[in-house]
């Protein structure tokens, strides 16, 4: 895989953990401010742990996130922070906030940091919109967006699309092999209580009939558009054992970008059907986790566009380049499955809170406690958003 | 499937559109005249000297006191064809909410009508202003006809009738009319064998000689706009001017191009080839939702690999969507926004 031995990352393999985890409902018009979203989610999360504010000393999330870290600490009541961090990528951020709390934590600049994340994305600042914010901020990705926006490639959905159609071509797969993850992913959603889309499974046809979005995307190829707040309580691995809830150990946390990379448009690198900063991610979480794609008992793959869930399980080593579209054929991904993918139903089904639900998803499933519980799950890999620089975590149970 | 969401945006739609625009425009017509407008200044010599300077009226009357004393006017006066002059809103001006114009071109703009150009205008006046009298302008919308197949594209006419006043005073008046039309596909536009800007015909034009309706190239105003830097400066530079150029280092051409050498050269100086501008799609998107600024629904973007070996997205115009493929051979289209912005596109390649 890429990467160089010297990337292992092995000072964070275990160290910390996940002991508590927090949401909002998760709707289409939330009625309140992020701030009020972002309090609540953390504040279920501490609660989850069994911690309260004041046991807060870091905290951690997007670039994105429209809550700067020290008005939650004010609306929270936390006290001091000695750690607070952003990270970049949209939602290539989700597991690596993780990430930034477990070094926090394993470095000992913090001992107990909060990962959060709540937009009102549906109901406010829609990503599927054209943005002219996006397009022309004065820094570099303005510039790389300029050769991009203008021309009219100007959403999220266009820019896969791109991607998706040097696939399709590339390795003679088509639309109803994206379509074949919407349906296994909303299928799951369907028997989530907590999933938007709880009772509304889809068929094959249905995606196939659903409107074009950005040829050769539908519209079920496509996230749903949420409005909510997810919260993750990370600690040491030993402190977490004493908490009330069975910790979901951090055994690989990573980041990473590929050659040439572009946020959404890296159309400029020798392949253009495939997500190298992946690869980067997974090479390392098998070395820091001593684990391989074997071992993994449930995948929660960043489902934003269904083209990307294929490439993914390519990049991560799950089947080789060109192969998704057979290794997800014949029920592979189902529960019952060899690779059960996305339980709560992804963010296809259950929201896209960028990814920070299917982190918690993943914890679920480790504690046992999860709506679609896939028995005996011990190794939970999950991933972050992609067609950006990324990241991704490998949690294992205690 | 193309050809059914093109029918959903196109004639199909048009109907009920034409209805709702027309009864829009009665509902306009039938609010009568504007509230007077007041001139930004008084008439005065400083604007009258610059104008006659300009148009090249050399009629002492409008500039020499002793010749103005001596003619049948008595004293200075200024140029009738300034009546509008006066009051013209100045760079960032914006007309009143009850400006008929206005109303109607925003209603045409949303019903998709973006484009602008103006197509006559005929003036009355009633008598000469003097230095130091101060006009005020209401209008009223007299006609709005349409839609029209132009060879611009599909349009509507509207035409506006402007008063003047000093006082309760008519000083002069004006029939305006401008066509607000939807941006034409680049096959149904006059396009140019060598595809440069000027045949394009997918800019909106007109802007100039709009009664400074203020708001003339709506669709360049709508579309985004690159973030330009030295390192890039030359790229949208030779789009201007119809050149595809691409950053060469040494022997290494680059796009998107950046500040450093691929080798890392810190002693290295860029420069750029102008592309021939022929290459084959590598990959494309058909584009139906959401709306984008400038664009029609649905539109190709296609990313072309340049026959000299680097690929450029721009959009693909004169294609049926379903027939474009991976390896379509085109070549390069220069779609001019405005005098500031010509972005890159392709057309097939026959």
């Amino acid at each position: 895989m890429t990467g160089g031995t010297r990337r292992d990352g092995a000072g964070i393999g275990g160290a910390a953990a996940i002991a508590g985890i927090g949401a909002t409902e998760f709707s289409k018009d939330s009625g309140r401010t992020e701030l009020r979203l972002a309090s609540e989610c953390v504040s279920a999360a501490l609660a989850d742990a069994g911690l309260s504010a004041s046991d807060v000393d870091g905290l951690v999330t997007f670039t994105m996130d429209g809550n700067a870290e020290i008005a939650l600490a004010r609306e929270l009541g936390i006290p001091e922070l000695t750690f607070f961090s952003r990270v970049h990528y949209g939602g290539g951020a989700a597991a690596a906030t993780v990430q930034q709390a477990a070094m926090a934590v394993a470095t000992g600049a913090a001992d107990v940091v909060v990962a959060y994340r709540a937009f009102n994305e549906r109901s406010g600042n829609r990503f599927g919109q054209v943005s002219s914010a996006v397009a022309q901020q004065v820094n570099t990705s303005g510039v790389d967006n300029g050769y991009h926006y203008p021309a009219g490639l100007a959403t999220p959905a266009a820019t896969v699309a791109m991607v998706a159609r040097r696939y399709l071509h590339e390795y003679g797969a088509s639309s109803e092999d994206f379509g074949r993850i919407a349906v296994t992913v909303r299928k799951h959603a369907a028997t989530n209580p907590h999933a938007w889309f709880h009772g509304k499974p889809i068929t094959l046809a249905d995606h196939q009939a659903s409107t074009w979005v950005a040829e050769p995307l539908h519209l079920l190829d496509c996230c749903q558009e949420s409005d909510g707040g997810v919260a993750l309580v990370v600690t040491s691995a030993e402190r977490a054992r004493d908490l009330r809830r069975p910790p979901a150990v951090i055994a690989g946390a990573a980041q990473g970008s590929g050659p040439d990379q572009y946020i959404m448009t890296s159309y400029y690198r020798d392949d253009l059907a495939a997500l190298p900063e992946m690869g980067v991610v997974g090479g390392q979480l098998w070395r820091q986790s001593g684990r391989t794609t074997s071992d993994v008992d449930v995948a929660v793959l960043y489902d934003h566009f269904t083209p990307y869930v294929l490439m993914q399980l390519e990049e991560l080593g799950f089947c080789g380049r060109g192969e998704a579209k057979d290794f997800v054929a014949d029920g592979r991904l189902e529960l019952d499955g060899q690779l059960p993918l996305n339980p709560h139903g992804g963010q296809l089904g259950e929201a896209y809170i960028h990814g920070m639900n299917g982190i918690a998803e993943a914890v679920r499933q480790l504690r046992g406690t999860a709506a679609n519980q896939v028995a005996g799950a011990e190794t939970v890999l999950v991933t972050a958003g992609t067609g950006v620089p990324t990241s991704g975590l490998v949690l294992t149970a205690p | 499937m193309t050809a059914t969401e093109r029918t959903a945006t196109g004639p199909a739609a048009a109907t009920d559109e034409g209805g709702r625009i027309e009864a829009a425009a009665r509902e306009i017509a039938a609010a009568g005249p504007s509230a007077a407008d007041p001139a930004r200044d008084p008439v005065n010599q400083a604007m009258i000297n610059n104008w006659v300077e300009a148009i090249g009226d050399t009629n002492p009357v409008y500039t020499d006191p002793d010749a103005a004393a001596a003619s049948v006017h008595g004293e200075l006066v200024a140029p009738p064809a300034m009546a509008q002059v006066w009051t013209m809103r100045g760079l960032h001006g914006v007309r009143p909410a009850d400006d008929p114009l206005r109303r109607m071109t925003d209603l045409l703009d949303e019903a998709g009508y973006t484009s602008v150009v103006a197509t006559d205008s005929a003036q009355t006046y009633h008598r000469y202003l003097r230095p130091g009298e101060h006009v005020a302008a209401s209008a009223v919308l007299d006609d709005v006809v349409g839609p029209k197949r132009t060879a611009l594209g599909e349009g509507w006419f509207v035409t506006t009738r402007t008063t003047w006043y000093v006082g309760d005073e008519p000083v002069a008046e004006m029939t305006f009319r401008i066509l607000k039309f939807r941006p034409p596909e680049a096959e149904t536009a006059p396009g140019g064998p060598d595809g440069n800007a000027a045949s394009e015909g997918r800019a909106t034009t007109g802007g100039k000689g709009d009664d400074g309706a203020g708001r003339g190239e709506a669709a360049a105003a709508t579309v985004l706009r690159p973030v330009v830097t030295r390192d890039n400066a030359f790229f949208w530079e030779g789009l201007r001017v119809g050149e595809l150029r691409i950053q060469r280092w040494g022997g290494t051409l680059r796009h998107p191009p950046g500040p450093m050498a691929p080798d890392g050269d810190l002693d290295a100086e860029p420069d750029y080839i102008v592309a021939a501008g022929t290459g084959t799609v590598y990959s494309f998107v058909v584009h139906h939702h959401p709306p984008v600024p400038g664009k029609r629904l649905p539109f190709v973007l296609a990313l072309v690999e340049l026959d000299e070996g680097v690929r450029v997205l721009g959009e693909l115009h004169g294609a049926d969507p379903g027939g474009v493929h991976i390896g379509l051979p085109v070549e390069a289209s220069f779609d001019r926004i405005d005098d500031d912005l010509t972005l890159p596109a392709w057309k097939v390649r026959s």
